[in-house]
């Protein structure tokens, strides 16, 4: 007798529309029909609005079913859709989907397609590529191979990760230390959480690069606690990555040691800034440090260390595994390489886009996302996570590019793109710009401790229609102070989304819009 | 999710001291104390003071910066439901205020029938919104039925505990 082989993904994306249940149907199902039949769970395509998306192993490869909910199963075997027969779910095959053959996927490679916690599935896909050919090379030769590829890291700040390297490698010290920074609480982003699930060799590789490069012999993964299926794989993946001795004692030869802990943060969104991270780190509140000195030369127990993200670490392994100039070659400007970019809010098709630079906002929105989800008009879109800027739909033909978007008032923060149809209403976003930023505000200095929590009562204000022109006036003010005067990003961007909604919806603003409510 | 134990001394201590050699130990011993009792008691923060060399302050003041942690016996279940934007894109905000309305429960209002339902600020899942974690589980797409089906889940279970 064959077996059956599913591939069902164990992506939070696809358990939080019932792949498990899926799973159990499959299972219950086949039972029934004397079927013999192997689940394999992996990652997720990033085709969010097609899960739970299930492939069945065939002569003619795997081919895709999408969405299916547990009671779409029995048609499935009924109406032999496993056996090449057709069927209203039917996909054909993933790879040769439109959405999936107009990306150029490099972090993303494997995921989807790979068992994650399969070391020979990893290996079989140029797994630890990277890392082999990086061991054959002197510290100095990776940093200059990542220099050479042009990434800028993919937090956020877009500063250039070999330079970066560099610092850390040339620091004198007793010991240093590699950070992986996984505390993804941008609202609209959920890539780095597809590679812990997806891919988590693939992170474990990157930071074993970075660790030879910079000469560190501890790492650390610090994933937000919002993660749990994220958290369970990667703790599970360090386990078998350590077995197989690709990392640990003498991971990179005799006496070169490598140990890579993974830490769970507690719901402090502050924590994805480099220094209130490192705060954490060392068991204390996550008050954000004044920079200088800089991580890179004064980090975790004041030493030398590279904090990098989750995107940036991921990119690593392709570009030592083909050179950095291979990496180059894709992208506009400078801006190099791929941007894992998602797509997500009022959205027809939501999920994960790896793309070259270069691209514009609509073939994202309109080509890869279909519009909205609720059928009606796009208004607007927030770029980059809630310190990002609103952009109204007349923008979209902007390149994603991290200077093109900064010329045009936005930016590009983790590649988040927020979609929102005619009914929002931009006041009320920039009041919740202004209450988030005072709730995750470390409280450390008073532009951003004080200056939020003024900032949503003045919104407030101007929403009831109170005295709007000075109010207008104050909050502007009151931006100029967070802007300049903030210790670190949070407060200095708390104005991105708040002045941007203004300044393109000011209709939102008027006293006459709020009218309606108020009454 | 099991019965949580009464607060323990010597397994508290057991807790502590086998994080304790860690480099940064105090959020793992932490999270630790809350997994296994469900919250950190108070009587803990002298404790790992001795044990880490630091002072009870200190310990304190990183007890009460994270949101995660409570200092609290919990008096139930949790919903954690996401408020942030790309949720509300998909009519988060609504969907909330039906849900106290019908339900009588305020959100990040405390306890109601044995089930608190908090704000959480993005659980990943921006594509498939409103979403929200419980017990570890992820909801995604919920809608006013699919809500309501996890808050009574949550009610039965907060009371068989």
């Amino acid at each position: 007798m064959t077996t059956l082989t599913v591939y069902i993904p164990a992506d939070a994306a696809a358990l939080s529309l019932g792949a498990d249940r899926v799973a159990t149907a499959l299972r219950h199902e086949a039972q029934a029909r004397g079927i013999a039949l192997d689940i394999k769970r992996v990652g997720s395509h990033g085709m969010f609005w097609l899960e739970p998306l299930i492939e069945i192993e065939t002569l003619k490869g795997r081919i895709g079913f999408g969405p299916v909910r547990p009671e779409d199963v029995p048609s499935l075997f009924e109406s032999n859709a496993f056996a090449g027969g057709e069927h209203p779910l039917k996909l054909g095959h993933v790879a040769d989907m439109v959405w999936m053959l107009r990306q150029q996927r490099l972090s993303f490679a494997r995921i989807g397609i790979v068992d994650p916690l399969s070391l020979d599935d990893y290996l079989q896909k140029d797994g630890f590529k990277g890392l082999r050919k990086a061991l054959q090379m002197s510290p100095a030769e990776v940093v200059a191979e990542v220099h050479a590829s042009g990434l800028r890291g993919r937090g956020g700040a877009g500063f250039p990760t070999g330079v970066k390297w560099k610092t850390v490698h040339d620091a004198q010290a007793d010991r240093k230390y590699v950070i992986c920074n996984a505390d993804e609480g941008d609202s609209g982003t959920f890539a780095d959480r597809m590679i812990f699930e997806g891919d988590p060799f693939m992170l474990i590789e990157g930071m074993a690069i970075g660790a030879y490069a910079v000469g560190a012999d501890k790492g650390f993964i610090y994933l937000r606690s919002e993660y749990p299926h994220a958290a369970k794989v990667m703790a599970r993946a360090i386990e078998l990555a350590e077995q197989a001795g690709w990392i640990g004692d003498n991971a990179f030869g005799p006496g070169k040691h490598f140990h890579l802990e993974q830490r769970i943060g507690a719901g402090a969104y502050i924590c994805g800034e480099e220094t209130a991270l490192i705060e954490s780190l060392e068991g204390k509140r996550a008050l954000v440090r004044a920079k200088p000195p800089i991580p890179a030369l004064h980090g975790l127990f004041g030493r030398p260390t590279l904090v990098n993200n989750v995107l940036s670490f991921a990119a690593v392994p392709f570009i030592l595994a083909e050179g950095g100039q291979a990496y180059a070659d894709f992208g506009s400007g400078r801006s190099r390489g791929t941007l894992p970019v998602q797509l997500a809010g009022n959205i027809k098709r939501g999920g994960l886009i790896e793309l070259a630079f270069g691209i514009t906002l609509r073939e994202i929105v309109e080509g890869f996302g279909g519009g909205t989800a609720s059928g009606r008009p796009i208004r607007a879109i927030q770029i980059g996570g809630p310190l990002g800027a609103y952009i109204t739909e007349s923008q979209l033909d902007l390149e994603m590019d991290y200077e093109v978007l900064a010329a045009n008032g936005a930016m590009l923060g983790h590649g988040g793109i927020v979609v929102f149809d005619d009914s929002v209403d931009m006041a009320k976003m920039a009041k919740f710009a202004m209450r988030f930023g005072a709730e995750e505000s470390c409280g450390k200095c008073t532009p951003c401790r004080i200056g939020a929590t003024r900032g949503g009562e003045v919104v407030q204000k101007i929403i009831e229609g109170e005295r709007v022109a000075q109010n207008i006036a104050l909050l502007r003010d009151l931006c100029d102070v967070m802007t300049a005067g903030s210790l670190c990003a949070h407060g200095g961007l708390i104005p991105n989304p708040v002045l941007s909604a203004l300044n393109r919806f000011p209709e939102d603003f008027a006293p006459a819009a709020h009218k309606n409510a108020a009454e | 999710m099991e019965k949580l134990p009464a607060w323990d001394e010597p397994r508290a201590r057991a807790l502590i001291h086998a994080k304790s050699d860690l480099e940064g130990p105090l959020l793992p011993i932490l999270h630790d104390l809350q997994e296994t009792f469900g919250y950190v008691d108070p009587r803990a923060v002298a404790i790992i003071a001795g044990a880490l060399n630091i002072s009870r302050a200190e310990v304190f003041g990183t007890l009460s910066f994270y949101k995660d942690f409570k200092k609290q016996k919990p008096l139930g279940r949790t919903i954690k439901l996401c408020l942030a934007e790309a949720c509300q894109a998909r009519g988060a905000d609504a969907l909330a205020d039906r849900f106290e309305q019908n339900t009588g429960c305020k959100i990040d209002g405390g306890y109601h029938e044995g089930v608190e339902v908090e704000t959480v600020y993005c659980l990943g899942n921006c594509a498939l919104g409103p979403n929200a974690l419980y017990d570890g589980e992820i909801f995604g797409a919920l809608t006013d039925e699919s809500l309501a089906a996890l808050h009574a889940r949550a009610r039965r279970e907060g009371a068989a505990s």
